[in-house]
């Protein structure tokens, strides 16, 4: 039992710890974020109110030397520890912080002076003002990220869609695609979306609640020599025990409180949200009829060009055999042989038609018999698993039904495979089929205008299609549609497949 | 031979209805549902079934079940299937029973009208008439799984055409060699299937069925 004790004991101090570092390493962030954001009105600010530049380090004393080596030591920490803890990309974000913060750092220094003095520093000032908002937005990603982490919940990305790929962040642009025109439009989008500007406002204001205790402790050391040597002595020393632990003991609330703060600030707001989804719903709209009209020109051309153009010549064949009947017999009997082999391939291509606009196999015995109707027609070995007690309506049946097709002809092409599993199910108001080859990999959504397309045609109904496809294989392809199953129509066929 | 026909569409109905009669067969019954079907069968007890998959009132698959019902309650009833499309499914579930006098046939073949009555009076006697387009589905597989794979790609021409309900001589026409080869490759195909020496026309729908489901 006592090891038990001893054990829980050293979990919950280890915890302690570790909730004490992740402490530090958000005050870091804040300090270093705000230092970073405030570095162009510091500059300016100490230009206009003149403090003399000649004065130099000795007139601003120890105390602005060493606060401001303090500060210039923040971001290579922040640096530091996200290289430590993560990608490359989010480190090389961290180093935008150094500028603003160096200068900060260098103008406490000099203090209150400008460094290089004068009217000179309005320049890099102009400069350090897009990079302060720059490291607001990496700190608010950082934010989000470690509070996703730390508390199991993911803070969803608040930010206006791009037009582009990736949406959110610089971090993800690759250099080849960086052209002036891009940035300009990025950093025009960046300015206009609110959510920028929250994140301003979260990194002032995590800034100044650690600040403002701070200022507040800078203070409070004032007031011991007041007091006189002994009782200084006595402060110190409980000082230097006493705030570790409490340090310890206020880490875990305040990053509850840290935790909470950011998810409402840095969290898409109710009003975002709505924009996104009406942005969401618009362009699915906008695809859904787009891909609906093309369906109905493509079909029109098909019935044009095939049936239609066939029941012409099989009329005139006919016409013809009419006026032969009499006169040459033989001629019209060949005639008359051509006509019927005419009908034949009309139907064959109207069969065919049929099939691309609404295979009468979905009609008849719903999503999971058709695609194992389809799996059949493969010209691989197929495992076929899960069923549906069900039918989801009939769009999303149908949307399925042809994003599987199209996966299936995929693998077919291009994957190289030879074995193919279709797992299809129906968990939680949610329709799931998985298509999953031992092919050699590669797929990519982005390239693939086949897969772009399945996620349109999802997207509609707010489903979504996940691949995973590392290069050697294998190809997992999941897509998940929310829907209800009505209650089955038709039982299935007496228990025989 | 006394046929029951069930189909919806009059025109169909109709022009089955003289076909057969022109052929000499005699149509006993002819019914536009399911439920209908079962009765007429039940009643008249003919020597086969052409059921159109695609019936009232749910005008899905109500057909083929009904068939599949129809050949519970009466095991061996041949039926033939007519449908606008074919699907491998609904051909491994009509041949699941295994006791052959099954066909599964495109609408479009009622066109051809000789081969089609060839077809009835086949499936009639307890033989298969498995749609080509069915067959030729089936062709594009590279059949590395199942016992099928054992079977050399004469052999697999011999088989598709067994599908179809030819005969020997019929395959040996088509393949333009002797009977006796054929013979000899079906022989060797019920080798390789595992397929014990009982009743021939049996063992050729349980080969076929072996086909089908690879």
């Amino acid at each position: 039992m006592s090891a038990n004790t001893v054990t829980g004991a050293a979990a919950q101090v280890g915890r302690l710890l570790a909730a004490g570092l992740q402490t530090l390493y958000v005050v870091g962030l804040a300090v270093a974020g705000t230092a970073a954001l405030l570095a162009a009105p510091v500059l300016v600010f100490a230009t206009v109110i003149g403090v003399d530049d000649r004065i130099g380090p000795a007139g601003g004393g120890r105390f602005h030397l060493i606060f401001g080596l303090l500060l210039a030591v923040v971001p290579c920490a922040v640096w530091g520890l996200s290289w430590a803890t993560g990608a490359g990309g989010r480190a090389a974000g961290a180093a935008l912080l150094a500028p603003g913060v160096l200068a900060v750092a260098a103008t406490t220094t000099y203090g209150g002076a400008p460094p290089g003095g004068g009217h000179g520093v309005v320049w890099p000032a102009l400069a350090l003002l897009p990079l302060g908002v720059l490291s607001a937005r990496w700190v608010a990603a950082e934010t989000r990220r470690l509070v996703g982490r730390w508390t199991g919940v993911a803070i969803e990305q608040p930010y206006r869609p791009a037009p582009q790929r990736s949406a959110n962040a610089w971090q993800k642009v690759s250099w080849r695609s960086l052209s002036w025109r891009s940035l300009r439009w990025r950093a025009g989008g960046w300015l206009t979306d609110p959510a920028t500007w929250r994140d301003v406002a979260w990194t002032a204001l995590t800034g100044c609640a650690v600040l403002a205790p701070a200022a507040g402790c800078a203070a409070a050391a004032a007031i011991p020599w007041l007091l006189g040597p002994p009782a200084l002595f006595v402060l110190y020393l409980a000082a230097l025990f006493l705030s570790p632990l409490i340090g310890l003991w206020a880490a875990p609330l305040l990053l509850t409180l840290h935790a909470r703060g950011a998810r409402a600030l840095l969290g898409p707001t109710r009003q975002a949200e709505l924009a996104l989804r009406v942005h969401h719903l618009a362009q699915t709209r906008a695809d859904t009829i787009d891909s609906g009209a093309a369906e109905m020109r493509r079909i029109e051309r098909d019935l044009h060009d095939g049936a239609q153009a066939r029941l012409v010549a099989l009329g005139m064949v006919l016409s013809a055999a009419e006026h032969l009947i009499d006169s040459n017999p033989e001629a019209a009997r060949a005639m008359l042989v051509e006509a019927k082999s005419s009908s034949a391939k009309a139907l064959g291509e109207l069969r065919d038609l049929v099939r691309g606009i609404h295979p009468p196999v979905l009609a008849d015995r719903g999503l999971a018999d058709a695609v194992q109707a389809l799996a059949l027609d493969l010209p691989l070995p197929v495992r076929f698993a899960g069923g549906l007690t069900g039918r989801p309506p009939a769009p999303v049946e149908s949307a399925a039904y042809f994003a599987v097709s199209e996966l299936l002809a995929n693998v077919t092409k291009h994957a190289g495979a030879t074995q193919v599993w279709i797992e299809i199910g129906h968990t939680g108001a949610m329709l799931r089929i998985g298509v999953t080859d031992d092919g050699h990999g590669g797929a990519d959504p982005a390239v693939g205008s086949g897969l772009r397309g399945i996620e349109r045609r999802l997207a509609a109904f707010d489903g979504v299609l996940a691949v995973s496809s590392p290069p050697g294989g294998p190809t997992i392809a999941n897509l998940e549609v929310p829907c209800a199953l009505s209650s089955p129509k038709t039982s299935s066929c007496s228990g025989t497949v | 031979m006394r046929v029951v026909i069930a189909e919806d569409l009059f025109l169909l109905r109709d022009g089955l209805i003289r076909l057969l009669e022109a052929h000499g067969m005699q149509v006993t019954a002819a019914v536009e549902t399911g439920d209908e079907l079962l009765a007429a069968v039940a009643k008249e007890r003919p020597d086969i079934a052409i059921v159109d998959v695609r019936l009232p009132p749910t005008f899905t698959d109500e057909g083929l079940r009904a068939a599949l019902t129809a050949r519970q309650t009466q095991p061996g009833l041949p039926v033939l299937v007519l449908s606008q499309y074919v699907e491998q499914l609904y051909a491994r579930e009509l041949l699941a029973d295994g006791s052959g006098g099954i066909g599964y046939l495109l609408k479009d073949r009622v066109l051809d009208s000789d081969q089609f009555v060839d077809a009835v009076r086949r499936v009639a006697l307890g033989g298969t008439a498995m749609d080509p387009e069915v067959i030729s589905r089936l062709l594009t597989h590279n059949s590395s799984a199942g016992p099928v794979a054992a079977v050399t790609p004469r052999e697999r021409q011999v088989l598709a055409l067994m599908a179809e309900g030819r005969s020997n001589a019929a395959i040996a026409q088509q393949l333009v060699i002797s009977e006796r080869a054929v013979a000899k490759h079906t022989a060797s195909i019920f080798v390789r299937l595992d397929l014990q020496p009982s009743d021939d026309d049996n063992r050729r729908v349980l080969a076929v069925l072996a086909y089908l489901n690879r």
